[in-house]
């Protein structure tokens, strides 16, 4: 092992400066955003749901794969803000003419960007972006990660931690079950990481062997909490007295080939039910990052169910975004 | 012109010499190695160099390096104290055709410096479909025929490679890597890709075509070289077919017997390699392997701009450079897994020479006097200012690495000195 | 340091609502800045026989500093838990010395709604304003030096002041 690298998100005092991933943040830093979230949760109900915190501040939505939902609900928080909101197809735009990723954001930079929200479907992109903006000394300017690649989602992770702390109270002791697609699935890794950060008693990996990484049970080695990663294949089995029960997508291209034969052999066996949800704790809340697949990961009648937690995760999910942009664009002050 | 160089510790893996010594170079080659109170006929009024504090080795063989500016990079060997050098067929364009064997060597020829051998392609334009002119290219100066790191995905014309090779006694190197399991794999499939979300390349995606290839050598009784092992795994397949008595050679990265997955750190694209940096414990397998003698070692020199490295990881460009950090490498790796320099330093002279089958290597009287002279005891920090490649591409950036070159002598020619 | 020579806040709390009494209605609702005010409005609300809940407001997404200062470290959620529309609203804090935190607590319960009017009660008035705000209801002229920070303390149920350098 060479130099040990400095955590890129967190600045020389260890304040949040970019959000790129919940893996190496510290808890205190992971509670402080969720704190911060509920002050920003009753906006929202207010005549004028705005306030003047980040007035003049230019928030881009870099967004190199499209995703209106993800992007949709950042501008609806860095709106609330005050912030102006400049929304960049680069799907489409710049990239396609041959310009890197690095020319892209030192153009914006050039235009006074001072919070890039990045989506992009390569893994480790904003950890890219970050390290160029210290390179080249503009620390003023701020990374908040929209999901990348298989890597992280972390406003994704946070406001299902939000949730979870929202009906749950309290994180020890509870069991967690993450079904699906956690090969490809961000959500999955930002959970994962957020949930041993957290400290809760158990994380159930449930799925089967072609869409779940190697050494899933030492994801958490690198926290101190003594939360247990588990693997099941088996879904009745993973999902016994569970307290939580998060479903990942399935994304269409993965339905049917080497991954899986068939969504409809799939839904059989990774698919919740009201049969197996009958497994879990009977006050089990179910969680899915939408959009939903119905009848492949989800049976409609669990996902319109009373269990179902799906669309105030939605709303939750705008505090915790305001209190992520507003946390970033305040550090190093 | 003679050379007296006195008072040197001498180290020659080959006779295991370690000791106090002087050298005497005559007409290019090595006329004597003596105990330091003696001084040969002839030599009295030869230029002498005094080199207490210095250790002389013989010059390193390095079986990997790529040469994408030819003449800095021959010069940044020389400054790492390599005076031999294999190239591989990966150049642009691929080295398919004899004109092109030719026009590099007769530039390396040129500029006097290191011995440049390449390798040809096994396959035209390393596509893995049609053979190339193999006997041509032999002629023209090949010493061995490689696909480099591009795949081979058709065993039947991987098998008619090899007896190809094998008609004519043609060593051929291959880097066992199935294609399809390695397939859009940028790091290894273990703890480190699964939590930052990188697609992985398995252990199997080495052993699964270390096997077919010994088994297609064994089959054809092809000369078979394996290249840039990086597991535990590759290593036992490769032990257990030696102790069945297949003649077989394989090298290691050097940047592999220091560096593991958890390298990576935060997405860091220097240390994104081909084969990719494994776990911990096949770090130290591929060190026992090669502290034995199973392995021999290269740098693997692979200079990369930055417009190739401020990539996502996965787009990156894998590699480092290693022409100027073989040395100190070595030494590094010696010192930690507590390895006599003998055998250390062997694995980057004499062994490197037998597997490209040249009379090379070593400090015997009469050998070409190609001498790398170094100070043991001199750090000095890695990094653009200090490094004469091309490439700044190195994970050990910044680090304080101890032994530094010299002189470096070719033929009894002083090619370099600091 | 403790400052014997500082007066008792509940014996202040009291009569301020003694000065307060006279000018209000029993439709005026309070809203307290966080902390001190909160504090100081919930003892108001009972001493006024005030029926309608108190509302609290924490001004950190409102403050003016952000810019230089960054996110206040720890923020409680603004509530108003009625309709301010019209309403006459009496707003609490403990110390009112620039100003600014006022003007950010206006402009916040402006957000809410168009109140008919807005006062302002405190317990200690330090000066040195920069801006034009003054305070309807205070019952202590204190002058420090720059350094001083005075702070509204809560210990158990009882209220205190006490210098922070």
């Amino acid at each position: 092992m060479t130099s040990a690298q400095r955590n890129p998100q967190l600045n020389a005092n260890g304040e949040l400066c970019h959000l790129l991933s919940i893996g190496g943040l510290p808890r205190e830093i992971v509670v402080h955003i969720l704190d911060t979230a509920e002050s920003f949760f009753e906006i929202s109900d207010r005549d004028v749901k705005k306030v003047p915190l980040l007035r003049g501040k230019s928030v881009f939505n870099l967004f190199f794969e499209n995703s209106t939902r993800t992007r949709t609900t950042f501008e609806i928080a860095a709106k609330r803000l005050s912030a102006d909101v400049i929304n960049l197809d680069v799907a489409r735009s710049s990239t396609s003419k041959g310009e890197t990723l690095l020319d892209t954001i030192d153009n914006l930079v050039a235009m006074h960007a001072d919070t890039f929200v990045v989506r992009h479907a390569t893994s480790g992109a904003p950890y890219l972006i970050a390290e160029h903006l210290a390179r080249t000394g503009r620390d003023e300017v701020h990374v908040v990660n929209a999901g990348d690649g298989r890597h992280a989602h972390p406003t994704q992770g946070l406001l299902d931690m939000y949730t979870i702390r929202h009906y749950k109270k309290d994180f020890s002791g509870l069991k967690v079950a993450v079904v699906g697609d956690i090969l490809h699935s961000r959500v999955a890794r930002s959970d994962i990481d957020a949930l041993s950060t957290l400290g809760v008693e158990e994380i159930r990996a449930i799925g089967p062997r072609t869409l779940l990484p190697p050494h899933l049970e030492e994801m958490n080695s690198a926290c101190v909490s003594g939360t247990r990663v588990r693997v099941f294949n088996d879904m009745s089995e993973g999902l016994r007295d569970c307290d939580v029960v998060i479903m990942l997508r399935l994304q269409n291209e993965r339905m049917t080939g080497a991954l899986l034969p068939s969504a409809r052999e799939y839904f059989r066996c990774y698919g919740l039910t009201p049969e197996k949800l009958a497994l879990a704790k009977a006050d089990a809340i179910v969680m899915h990052p939408g959009p939903m697949n119905r009848g492949i990961e989800i049976d409609s009648a669990v996902a319109d169910g009373n269990q179902a937690v799906i669309l105030p995760q939605v709303s939750f999910g705008i505090a915790v975004r305001m209190a992520v942009l507003s946390i970033v664009a305040g550090s190093g002050k | 012109m003679k050379i007296a160089i006195k008072n040197a510790r001498v180290v020659d893996p080959r006779s295991r010499l370690d000791a106090l010594r002087n050298l005497f170079l005559a007409d290019g080659r090595i006329a004597a190695v003596t105990e330091v109170s003696v001084v040969p006929e002839g030599f009295a009024d030869a230029r002498q160099i005094n080199a207490s504090n210095l250790l002389v080795c013989p010059g390193l063989i390095d079986l990997c390096a790529r040469l994408p500016d030819l003449e800095n990079e021959l010069a940044a060997a020389a400054a790492g104290g390599i005076t031999t050098l294999a190239c591989p067929p990966d150049t642009t364009p691929p080295l398919d055709e004899a004109r092109l064997v030719e026009r590099l060597r007769h530039r390396s020829e040129q500029s006097g410096l290191a011995r440049m051998f390449p390798l040809g392609a096994l396959t035209q334009g390393l596509v893995g479909e049609k053979l190339t002119e193999m006997v041509k290219l032999a002629n023209a100066g090949c010493i061995a025929f490689s696909q480099a790191s591009a795949p081979l995905p058709d065993t039947l014309v991987l098998w008619r490679a090899l007896q190809y090779a094998a008609t004519f006694g043609f060593s051929v190197w291959l880097r066992p890597k199935d294609a399809r399991l390695a397939f859009e794999g940028a790091a290894h499939d273990g703890a480190v890709a699964a939590r930052l979300g990188l697609p992985g390349i398995p252990v199997s995606a080495e052993t699964v075509a270390i096997a077919t290839v010994l088994q297609l050598a064994r089959d054809t009784g092809a000369r078979l070289h394996l290249t840039r092992i990086s597991s535990a795994e590759g290593i036992a397949l490769i032990r257990r077919a030696r102790e069945e008595g297949q003649a077989i050679t394989c090298d290691v990265g050097i940047h592999h017997l220091h560096l593991d997955e958890s390298e990576i750190g935060y997405f860091d694209t220097n240390a994104r390699f081909d084969p990719p940096l494994r776990s911990a414990a096949d770090r130290a397998a591929l060190s026992a392997a090669a502290a034995e003698g199973v392995l021999a070692i290269c740098s693997d020199h692979t200079p990369v701009s930055d417009d190739g490295k401020h990539l996502p990881f996965a787009e990156a460009l894998p590699g480092a450079v290693g022409l100027e950090l073989l040395l100190p490498l070595v030494l590094r790796w010696a010192k930690q897994e507590n390895i006599p320099l003998t055998t250390a330093l062997a694995r980057v002279t004499c062994d490197a020479a037998a597997i490209l089958g040249l009379d090379a290597g070593h400090l015997s009287p009469g050998a070409a006097a190609d001498l790398c002279i170094f100070d043991p005891q001199a750090s000095w920090q890695a990094g653009a200012q200090t490094l004469r490649t091309q490439g700044k591409n190195t994970p050990f950036s910044g680090q304080t690495l101890r032994g530094r070159v010299q002189m470096t002598f070719i033929n009894g020619q002083l090619v370099f000195s600091r | 340091m403790s400052l014997p020579e500082f007066p008792d806040a509940e014996a202040q709390c009291r009569a301020l609502a003694d000065l307060i009494r006279p000018e209000i209605s029993p439709e005026t609702l309070l809203v307290g800045i966080h902390s001190g005010g909160v504090w100081i409005a919930e003892r108001l609300s009972g001493l006024l026989g005030l029926s309608s809940e108190i509302g609290q407001i924490d001004v950190s997404f409102y403050r003016d500093d952000f810019a230089e200062k960054g996110l206040h470290p720890q923020i409680r959620p603004t509530v108003i838990p009625f309709p301010i529309e019209g309403c006459h609203i009496l707003l609490v804090d403990d110390v009112l010395y620039t100003g600014r935190t006022t003007r950010a607590a206006i402009n916040e319960l402006f957000d809410y709604g168009r109140p008919a009017s807005v006062r302002l009660a405190v317990l200690a008035d330090r000066g040195e304003r920069e801006l034009p705000i003054a305070a309807q209801f205070c019952v202590w002229d204190v002058r420090l030096d720059r350094a001083q920070i005075l702070v509204l303390d809560k210990n158990g149920d009882h209220l205190s002041w006490k210098i922070e350098q």
